[in-house]
């Protein structure tokens, strides 16, 4: 907020007509790029309805959730795993396995193994899951470094799909899981739409929050310290891998509480919304919107989903091409910025 | 064997900061640091001459933990260590600059100096905010460096020569007995100089230990009081500057008149 609020109130002093109002807007990036995504999403909400906006938002809010995850570890630390999909799909399929409905109808030949566990009670299990296996790769990945840690975690994100279509016992591999529980307080049930929207968006504030308190700590200096010179930060009497590794579960955690709520939310998985590919995207979101800045990883989820929605309006273009369409669009636009404006729209990092 | 020794030597522990006992490091067939055994005084300024190449910032990087220890011992505190982890050297009283300036560069000035001072401990440190100690201590350094005014822009956007000065001011914000410098008079402008000089003056009056290393005789004749010469990775002289630099071999060796 503060980088839309101070040019604003820093340049009231002196503006007296809209001439000196635009000299004084028009060479600050950070502030259209704001107003452009947020004026985007305003006039998308009005034209397709509150319906729409509700499913939307969702989607914008996991992704969110990610985005700020990742760019803990991308952005601030330095390490470009692209591999974090994994931790959303353990989260994933934590929830859609403790949870799931047993009385839904099973395959004959496979029995799922169903716990039918309430939501609240299996979302911890989807963060502390995901945290324990981050922390089992974390020790390894603190081996590498720059490029062979991108090829690691790209490793990574392959295994993990992988187990999620092979370990048929526990997730019915490429059949999915159906029924998967909503979250309820009490004898409350969130089935409608809105209700989950909110819920959401209330987990987003607080993951926020918690990457906020993050980035502002003496923790976070260090983490940016690592990100810029390793060795140089060790001779000060940091031990760089302990806080590589405190931040990537950290970050895997947040990542598995977004997969809890996805797999509730959409109430079905299967193993291919956890790809190589969605994890490629979920770093585009994050350079798209800016390394090291928490707000640059909503507004670029917010990038995303509105091109990834909108692109479906398009008159001249076949429904059947969008899903392949947005990632070229996404494409283009990540080599635009790296041509351009390698820090993304409001970042404060360059790669 | 065990990484740490206590030392019972030949010298009370008090008469050196530091001692290295035939330590050596290799790269490939190549002996950048060949069985060394040197002594640096307590409590005043040493410097390291030699030709490229005989090894001097190898043995700054051995004894600042950057490059592990191919044999042979570091002696601090009476501690013999075998094996020198960077992140134990401020423990043991040391800090080190780089040849090749190596700031923070993508974070502010403030935060370049800020970022030593704070709570080592991973958990304790994710719940400190910018304490108003550590601020004034941050404060006080960049004062002292006169970067004071430059607080919020970033590492890299300092010149060459503001970005020397930062690094020893960050060096400077840890609070130990051994500084190790290397190469702190390498391409600056002569007014810099002066003012380096007068930083590296005002730690060893302070009463630490001051290692650098520099190509510039005059500074190392004006400077320092402890001269140890190298060469190809072996010990060639030590001992008191205006001895070492009247003997022949040196002059041969080194000054090349």
């Amino acid at each position: 907020m503060r980088i839309i609020l101070k040019p604003i109130v820093n340049s009231l002093n002196f503006i007296r007509t809209p001439r000196d109002l635009w000299r004084a807007w028009r060479g600050n990036i950070q502030l259209w790029a704001n107003l452009f995504v947020i004026g985007w999403a305003v006039v998308f909400m009005l034209w397709q309805g509150a319906g729409f906006a509700v499913t939307v938002g969702t989607v914008f809010a996991i992704w969110a959730m990610l985005a700020v995850s990742l760019n803990l570890v991308v952005g601030f630390t330095g390490l470009l795993s692209v591999g974090h999909i994994g931790f959303f799909g353990i989260g994933a399929y934590s929830m859609a396995v403790l949870s799931s409905n047993p009385e839904y109808e099973q395959l004959r030949t496979e029995a799922l193994t169903t716990f039918a566990w309430p939501f609240f009670a299996a979302l911890p299990v989807c963060v502390l899951l995901s945290g324990v296996v981050a922390l089992a790769v974390g020790v390894v990945f603190n081996r590498f470094r720059d490029d062979i840690y991108v090829l690691v975690s790209f490793g990574f994100a392959i295994i993990a799909f992988n187990v999620f279509l092979n370990a048929r016992s526990l997730t019915r591999g490429a059949f999915g899981i159906h029924e998967i529980a909503r979250p309820q307080i009490g004898g409350w049930t969130l089935n409608g739409e809105l209700q989950f929207l909110l819920f959401v968006l209330a987990i987003l504030a607080v993951v926020m929050l918690i990457a906020w308190i993050i980035v502002t700590s003496s923790f976070g200096r260090v983490l940016t310290a690592i990100r810029e010179d390793e060795d140089a930060i060790e001779v000060f009497g940091y031990q760089a891998t302990q806080y590589k590794l405190a931040i990537w579960v950290i970050s895997a955690m947040i990542a598995g509480l977004a997969g809890g709520l996805f797999a509730s939310w959409t109430s079905f998985i299967d193993p291919f919304s956890f790809i190589l590919l969605e994890s490629i995207l979920l770093v585009s979101i994050v350079i798209l919107g800016g390394l090291a800045t928490i707000w640059g990883s909503l507004l670029g989820a917010m990038a995303f989903v509105l091109l990834e929605e909108g692109m479906r309006f398009l008159p001249f273009l076949p429904a059947e091409y969008i899903g392949q369409a947005r990632q070229v669009v996404l494409g283009i636009l990540l080599v635009l910025l790296m041509l351009f404006r390698p820090q993304g729209l409001v970042g404060k990092y360059k790669l | 064997m065990s990484i740490h020794t206590t030392i019972e030597g030949e010298h009370a522990p008090d008469d050196f900061a530091l001692e290295t006992r035939e330590i050596s490091k290799h790269f490939g067939a190549v002996k950048a640091v060949d069985e060394l055994s040197i002594y640096i005084p307590r409590r005043g300024m040493t410097s390291i001459v030699g030709p490229n190449g005989s090894g001097k910032s190898t043995l700054i990087n051995l004894l600042s933990g950057t490059l592990p220890l191919d044999g042979g011992m570091v002696i601090v505190d009476g501690l013999g260590l075998h094996l020198v982890k960077a992140h134990e050297t401020p423990d043991h009283g040391i800090t080190r600059t780089f040849q090749e300036v190596r700031l923070f560069d993508q974070i502010s000035v403030m935060d370049n100096v800020m970022v030593v001072l704070t709570d080592r401990r991973v958990f304790p440190a994710l719940f400190e905010r910018a304490k108003q100690s550590h601020r004034a201590k941050a404060q006080s350094i960049l004062e002292s460096v006169g970067l004071w005014d430059k607080r919020d822009s970033l590492a890299m956007e300092l010149s060459y020569g503001q970005r020397k000065l930062l690094e020893i001011g960050r060096a400077m914000a840890l609070d130990v007995q051994i500084y190790l410098f290397d190469e702190p008079f390498a391409g600056l402008f002569p007014q810099m100089l002066e003012r380096i000089k007068g930083i590296l003056k005002q730690v060893r009056d302070d009463g630490r230990t001051v290692l650098f290393i520099s190509h510039n005789m005059d500074i190392v004749r004006e400077l320092s009081d402890h001269l140890i010469v190298l060469d190809s990775g072996r010990l060639l002289v030590e001992g008191e500057v205006d001895e070492v630099l009247a003997r022949e071999e040196v002059i041969h060796a080194y000054l090349g008149t």
